[in-house]
């Protein structure tokens, strides 16, 4: 294999598949183009890197990023100069604010053109400085193998984020010499993995200390990856303390548990957030304290002590002032604090934990996911519930697109195991479920792959549907139709006096034909006694489907902490309906998005 | 907020980089985008050998905001090391001007004997002209330029300041 022959002579475009070969990537998502031609004529004499075409580079880093976070590897995207590059930026920026590690090669100008304003130039590193976690300018073929090696170090380690290589297209031509990823390391970049061992002993005094303690934990578990998650679930059940996670979190823990609350912040549950509200002991694992998270950040949680552990030092006391921060890995840091635990015999407090479960008991009797059934119109949250009820004893991964079906996904659909959701939390970008449904397909091809979506976000990267139908991704692309863009509305009817100013999903396409002319099969259902066997149709077709389900046009997403307020100013669904919600909202919470 | 509540201050940071191309830009966007000030920044290549530049850059925030530009700096991959020289015992903080003065007469002589005052170094001379040199701590030179004003001040180029910790150890 590549070992054997470290350092050989090759071209540039030969020492970019190598390099990706020797990284261990077996797919990259890309779309050919002028300045990257050399390498896709590489791609064409070898049979062991698969390139799944998308029908736009957005579309190909969203893919990217969903084969990235349902596997744990690197995605890999390539596109060409120009508008490939800028066509892509989106995707690197939703792979940014997650954390998500990809490695994007585009192709440039050729070195003496650069600068000159070429036919499909422009300043690819300047565009993506503030897009990516790094990015290169490949000046020397000589330089390129151990760049792209760096490249994947850098886009893995630490808080893991996308990656750019440019490369001229002489480059691609050159011949240069090529080096192995053996021992690539970076100079300045090495993040700490082990935290502080006498932080973690003070954390674990303090949890033991604690009598109303909580875990909140965020993505950060899951890409430190599956043994971080089994490692939660020891340290979770040996302390005995309730856990809630985040939207990025969500499958680190099963939802099956006694011990889960459910998902918190803006659309958590009632019991998560007061929790988090009234705790004494805040154990903060991998997450960031996002403003969706806090709600007001001077009324949040401030009775408790914090412990905070994460990778990125530049999350520790950004938004929230911690007692305990710990830098480090966060599965290294769980294990450390599990063995500590049980080495030193510690032990929760028993009877105040009682009490503490017995008042999250009364605030999980608020129910706060009820919502109001019917026998006419078939109500989001009950297709959430459905589709779940179909799928969940199956390998099912799911990825939303953005608005209030991702709320409801993530309300309404339970996960058991990390790396099975896939949404976009961090940018919020609308148009990532499908196609990131298409790399979540592709690195499982006999998995069953469900984008949950809306009608509005799904038509923004439709064209993907055709990369579906080429590759024979049988993917499920189930839409909450409710012909409106649904979170606008709903924004809209809360802050500004029900002006529906431009959310109205006007002249929409028919979906089950849509589905049809890009090779795919369509279905619609409109009758809540229809859904269950329409949702079975769904599954038993071999081959990507559009499900139109067609749902309450109005309906709005609860519980909701309203923008500026704090945990325990959460509206309930059925409050909500009693009262005028626009008037809960402060002057000031209306400025807030 | 975390950290509205707290007093502004002035801090001097230093950061070892990589000289390589676009660092600088990283830095100096890495302010613009997440809204911090700078209002000094002065770079220069300091080992040749192993292309490390050295970055001295004065900015002002909350600690908190201190802190996390700080911890902002040290995340992006050229960085070896960030210091907050304001924070790590006694320093010296330098700039230099170079202060282009023209006019004739008692006002040209006027000039030269505040110059002499300040031990600001004549570069250049003309008949109708003078351009100093002085080196010192930002608000000396403040001084300086403001008594030249009346004084038939043309122009200023300044470096912004360069600093270093006292005593033996390095950063």
């Amino acid at each position: 294999m590549a070992k054997k022959i470290a350092k050989q002579q090759m071209t540039g475009a030969e020492i970019v598949v190598r390099a990706l070969l020797d990284q261990g990537v077996d797919t990259i998502f890309g779309y050919p183009g002028g300045a990257v031609l050399p390498i896709y004529d590489a791609l064409f004499q070898q049979n062991e890197l698969q390139h799944i075409l998308a029908r736009h580079e957005q579309g190909a880093t969203h893919s990217a990023e969903g084969y990235a976070r349902s596997t744990g590897k690197v995605g890999v995207v390539l596109v060409t100069s120009g508008p490939g590059a800028t066509n892509a930026v989106t995707g690197m920026v939703d792979a940014l604010m997650d954390s998500i590690p990809l490695v994007v090669i585009t192709g440039q100008v050729p070195t003496h053109l650069i600068g000159t304003d070429a036919f499909q130039e422009c300043d690819t590193v300047g565009i993506t400085r503030a897009a990516t976690k790094h990015n290169y300018l490949v000046k020397d073929v000589n330089d390129l193998a151990r760049i792209l090696h760096e490249a994947f170090y850098v886009a893995r380690s630490g808080r893991p984020g996308p990656v750019l290589v440019d490369i001229p297209k002489d480059l691609q031509f050159a011949a240069g010499l090529y080096t192995g990823p053996e021992n690539v390391s970076h100079p300045t970049y090495q993040p700490r993995v082990k935290g502080d061992e006498d932080r973690i002993r003070a954390a674990v005094e303090l949890m033991a200390s604690a009598r109303k303690p909580v875990f909140y934990t965020g993505g950060g578990i899951i890409n430190s990856g599956p043994e971080a998650s089994e490692a939660l679930r020891e340290l979770v059940h040996a302390t005995g303390f309730p856990i809630t996670s985040t939207l990025m979190g969500l499958g680190a823990f099963p939802a099956s548990d006694k011990q889960w609350l459910g998902m918190l912040g803006m659309h958590g549950t009632y019991e998560a957030n007061h929790t988090m509200h009234d705790c004494d002991v805040m154990i903060c694992l991998g997450a960031r304290f996002d403003d969706r998270v806090t709600g007001r950040v001077d009324a949040f949680s401030p009775g408790s002590k914090k412990i905070h552990v994460d990778i990125d030092p530049s999350s520790i006391n950004k938004i929230i002032k911690v007692d305990i921060p710990i830098i480090g890995d966060v599965g290294n840091v769980i294990k450390e604090m599990l063995r500590l635990w049980k080495d030193e015999k510690k032990k929760a407090d028993k009877d105040a934990l009682k009490d503490w479960w017995k008042q999250i008991g009364r605030w999980r009797s608020r129910k706060s996911l009820n919502y109001t059934g019917s026998k006419n119109i078939i109500k989001p949250q009950y297709a959430v519930e459905r589709l779940y009820e179909a799928t969940k004893g199956r390998e099912t991964y799911v990825t939303t697109e953005v608005g209030q079906h991702q709320m409801w996904a993530a309300q309404y659909y339970h996960f058991e195991q990390p790396n099975r959701w896939m949404t976009s939390g961090g940018l919020g970008t609308m148009g990532y479920g499908l196609p990131a449904a298409i790399g979540a397909q592709v690195a499982h091809p006999d998995a069953l792959v469900c984008c949950i979506a809306g009608e509005a976000s799904v038509l923004m990267n439709m064209q993907e549907m055709s990369t579906a139908t080429q590759f024979r991704l049988p993917i499920k692309v189930f839409i909450l139709n409710n012909e409106y863009m649904g979170m606008v509305r709903q924004w809209q009817q809360l802050l500004h006096g029900a002006r529906y100013s431009q959310s109205y999903s006007e002249a929409l396409p028919d979906f089950v034909k849509l589905a049809e002319a890009y090779g795919g099969k369509g279905i619609r259902c409109e009758d809540p006694a229809e859904l269950d066997q329409k949702i079975q149709e769904m599954l038993d077709y071999d081959g990507p489907v559009l499900f139109d389900c067609r749902v309450e046009k109005v309906e709005n997403c609860f519980p909701m902490i309203p923008s500026g307020k704090a945990h325990n100013d959460m509206i309930l669904g059925d409050a909500a309906a009693a009262e005028d919600i626009g008037s809960v909202i402060s002057e000031e919470g209306k400025v807030l998005v | 907020m975390l950290s509205q509540k707290e007093p502004i201050e002035r801090h001097v940071l230093s950061v070892l980089v990589d000289n390589e191309p676009g660092v600088l830009g990283r830095v100096v966007g890495l302010f613009s985008g997440r809204g911090y000030n700078i209002e000094s920044l002065t770079v220069s290549e300091i080992e040749h050998d192993k292309h490390r530049s050295r970055i001295t850059i004065v900015t002002s925030g909350t600690p908190a905001i201190i802190d996390q530009i700080e911890a902002q700096l040290g995340r992006l991959v050229p960085v070896h090391r960030v210091v907050d020289l304001s924070n790590s015992g006694p320093m010296v903080e330098r700039e230099l001007a170079l202060i282009k003065v023209a006019g004739k007469g008692e006002i040209r002589a006027e000039a030269l004997r505040l110059a002499e005052a300040f031990r600001a170094r004549v570069m250049d001379a003309t008949i109708e002209s003078f351009v100093f040199e002085l080196t010192g701590k930002s608000d000396k030179l403040d001084q300086f330029i403001s008594l030249m004003l009346p004084l038939g001040l043309v122009e200023v180029s300044r470096t912004g300041v360069a600093a270093i910790s006292r005593g033996p150890k390095g950063m």
